[in-house]
């Protein structure tokens, strides 16, 4: 089962740098629904016996982050009549190898913490803590709005992947709670980029600097 | 009486929605009334200990809990008869959405108050972030645009991080190989045995994340403009009831890791925090021009003041959680009588509203006493919550602490009294400007009894904390603060 599910946690990985490396929005959106399906899996193969629960997580999380998610995002995409990210102050290339190094640095970090006996020699949490780092970095770099919320995703992906090591502890109400949570926010969020859009004709969130300090009276 | 609290708003939030026909409802506001005074008596009930407890375990009150309970629910009360007169005024713009978010709230608000078990608390704080998105959004300028979506970017993600956190702090457990329930209790309970390295990056990352939701610098960039671009008592309900339910999510984590043996550590990035975040808002209060801003400054400073009183520990426990109660009720004044000068003026710059004690007068004044109840001049609540922090500063030998404290507290006050000062002295401007700002300021503005009675009775609860502390009330802060407390 490790083995299984650290093949998966690579794929996951590399997931992480195609999603840094792509330039059309839509290719981003596509990487990081797959993604997601491949994370709604993972509850199959660390869960020790197969429960009701744990299969309705997976069918929940697989609908929610592989088609609802991304049917949001593309069609505030759609409305919003953009392909590409513009090429923000920190480029494409560089944010990619900046993920690579942020997934060598989880990797050498992740083995300076103490795990459980089960948990050793799993990927886990080396690939949780580098997608959250990779998350961040699209979220910081990237200036087209719905490009920030791929970027949040990933970061929830990341968040997703350490809750794999406590499925045992989590209620399944907080499960469905945190996806509920997660679908409602993609969807308020991508509302207000529709409006952004339309205020705006725009999605360059460097445009949404009117509320700042100053300028300061003599 | 968990459920019955938190489905009640809910069930009028679906009531609201589920009439949509028309523009601006006239009885659509008039739910808020309703909700206020039976959640009020409620909570009152529950406080007593009258009802039926709830069926999960997961729903208790705990002391702290219980305080935060009747503060949320008293200027909620206040708040809502605000709303019906605040939405007389907007009649123009259709409230449904906002209606039902407002109302919801509340049950979200409860969800975060009653809820022990971590995860659940996380999902309802994430919620309240949802939920208010919409209401600061409801003027729907191109202002408004931009600060729904910095507070929705910066407090999603901010809140991811406690949710990272949360999952820390129950792989602390299951790392020992201990099967607790993730409640408070739960967790409390084999506090001594979690794994130490766990702990602290759990409780580095929920400071973090409900540090956002605070809006603790330098988590607060989000502030300013939420707040500035809110209507006022959706300001007053942000910054006097969400901001004191994620004091009660850190407080209860800050609790567990304190059992942890956490003690020294927790304490001193509370008190780093809480310093940096009064320097911080101190910094940018002097000079601020927009008093919507001051304001969220100010409500950093306070915040900043809790995160320290709890870093400082068993002698300014009574202090930070009475804080909790006096500053909720204060920011409550602050916000409603300064949405009524906004409106009043059409404008919320210093550059534009000047002499608005000529103008409306009670909304002035009540702006003004709430300024000097807020920066902790006798004889008001926040003067005696403060004093018992100070107190309690130089009684845990923290003089360095203190005597920052103080001297903050100072400087807070000198740079919010000078734009508090031009905005309500003077000669109020001969022609009312009608660039930008709200439609609804005009010269014909008149303060109506809805919009200036609940300011006036929160008030004067601020005047009555300064001056005497009811019983019941000392009690319940007693024991939040008994409950708190750290035995060596």
């Amino acid at each position: 089962m490790t083995s299984l599910l650290n093949a998966i946690l690579v794929i996951v990985l590399v997931l992480n740098l195609f999603a840094l490396g792509a330039s059309r929005i839509q290719a981003v959106i596509r990487i990081v629904a797959a993604q997601g399906v491949l994370l709604s899996v993972i509850p199959l193969l660390v869960s020790q016996h197969l429960s009701l629960p744990t299969l309705l997580v997976v069918v929940a999380t697989m609908a929610i982050k592989g088609l609802i998610i991304p049917g949001i995002m593309v069609r505030a995409l759609r409305d919003a009549a953009i392909k590409r990210e513009v090429e923000p102050l920190i480029g494409r290339l560089p944010t990619t190898v900046m993920g690579a190094a942020a997934i060598l640095l989880a990797l050498v970090f992740a083995n300076q913490l103490p795990l459980a006996v089960q948990h050793e020699g799993s990927l886990l949490v080396p690939a949780s803590l580098a997608t959250v780092l990779v998350g961040f970095i699209l979220l910081t770099t990237r200036i087209i709005a719905l490009n920030q919320i791929v970027g949040y995703l990933v970061l929830e992906n990341g968040i997703f992947l350490f809750g794999m090591l406590l499925v045992e502890a989590m209620p399944l109400v907080v499960e469905f709670g945190v996806l509920l949570d997660l679908v409602v926010g993609i969807f308020v969020i991508c509302i207000i980029v529709n409006h952004i859009n339309r205020a705006f004709s725009s999605l360059d969130t460097r445009r949404l600097a009117s509320l700042k300090e100053g300028p300061w009276p003599s | 009486m968990a459920e019955l609290m938190i489905l009640l708003p809910l069930v009028m939030a679906c009531l609201a929605l589920a009439f949509p026909l028309g523009r601006g409802r006239p009885w659509r506001p008039w739910l808020f009334p309703v909700l206020g005074s039976l959640h009020l008596a409620l909570a009152l009930c529950a406080l007593a200990g009258v009802g039926p407890s709830s069926a999960f375990g997961w729903f208790a009150l705990d002391p702290p809990g219980r305080l935060v309970l009747l503060q949320v629910s008293v200027l909620y009360l206040f708040c809502s008869f605000y709303v019906v007169g605040y939405l007389k005024t907007r009649m123009e713009s259709p409230n449904r959405i906002f209606c039902a978010c407002l109302l919801a709230f509340l049950g979200v608000m409860d969800l975060v108050i009653w809820s022990q078990h971590l995860g659940v608390m996380w999902v309802a704080i994430e919620a309240t972030t949802l939920l208010t998105a919409p209401l600061i959004y409801f003027k729907r300028t191109r202002e408004s645009i931009e600060a729904t979506w910095k507070y929705l970017l910066v407090g999603s993600v901010g809140i991811a991080m406690a949710l990272l956190g949360t999952f820390f702090l129950a792989y602390a457990m299951i790392h020992v190989g201990l099967d607790a329930p993730l409640t408070v209790a739960g967790l409390k309970a084999v506090a001594p045995q979690l794994s130490r390295p766990w702990v602290q990056a759990a409780f580095v990352l929920l400071l973090v994340g409900y540090g956002t939701k605070m809006g603790l610098a330098p988590m607060h960039t989000w502030k300013p403009d939420a707040y500035g671009e809110a209507s006022g008592v959706v300001g007053a309900m942000l910054a006097g009831g969400v901001t004191s339910c994620a004091f009660l999510a850190l407080l209860r984590v800050t609790h567990i890791c304190q059992a942890a043996g956490q003690g020294a550590f927790t304490a001193r990035l509370l008190l780093f925090l809480g310093l940096f975040s009064m320097a911080v808002a101190a910094v940018f209060m002097a000079a601020q021009r927009d008093f919507k801003r001051l304001l969220a400054y100010s409500s950093v400073e306070h915040m900043g003041i809790l995160a320290l009183g709890l870093g400082l520990g068993n002698p300014a426990l009574f202090g930070t959680m009475l804080h909790v109660v006096t500053n909720g009720l204060t920011k409550g004044v602050l916000f409603l009588s300064a949405g009524n000068i906004h409106r009043a003026f059409g404008s919320k710059s210093t550059d534009q509203v000047r002499g608005a004690l000529r103008r409306v007068p009670v909304s002035a004044a009540l702006f003004f006493l709430g300024f000097l109840a807020i920066t902790g001049s006798p004889p008001f609540g926040p003067f005696v919550s403060e004093f018992a922090i100070l107190r309690g500063a130089f009684n845990a030998g923290q003089f360095a602490v203190g005597g920052a404290f103080l001297v903050l507290l100072l400087v807070v006050f000198v740079g919010m009294s000078r734009t508090v000062l031009r905005a309500v002295q003077g000669r109020a401007p001969a022609i009312p400007p009608v660039a930008g700002g709200a439609p609804g300021g005009s010269v014909r503005y008149r303060e109506g009894l809805l919009t200036i009675g609940p300011p006036v009775m929160l008030m004067l609860l601020v005047l009555l904390l300064g001056l005497y502390i009811p019983a019941p009330l000392a009690e319940l802060v007693q024991d939040a603060a008994r409950y708190l407390e750290v035995r060596p």
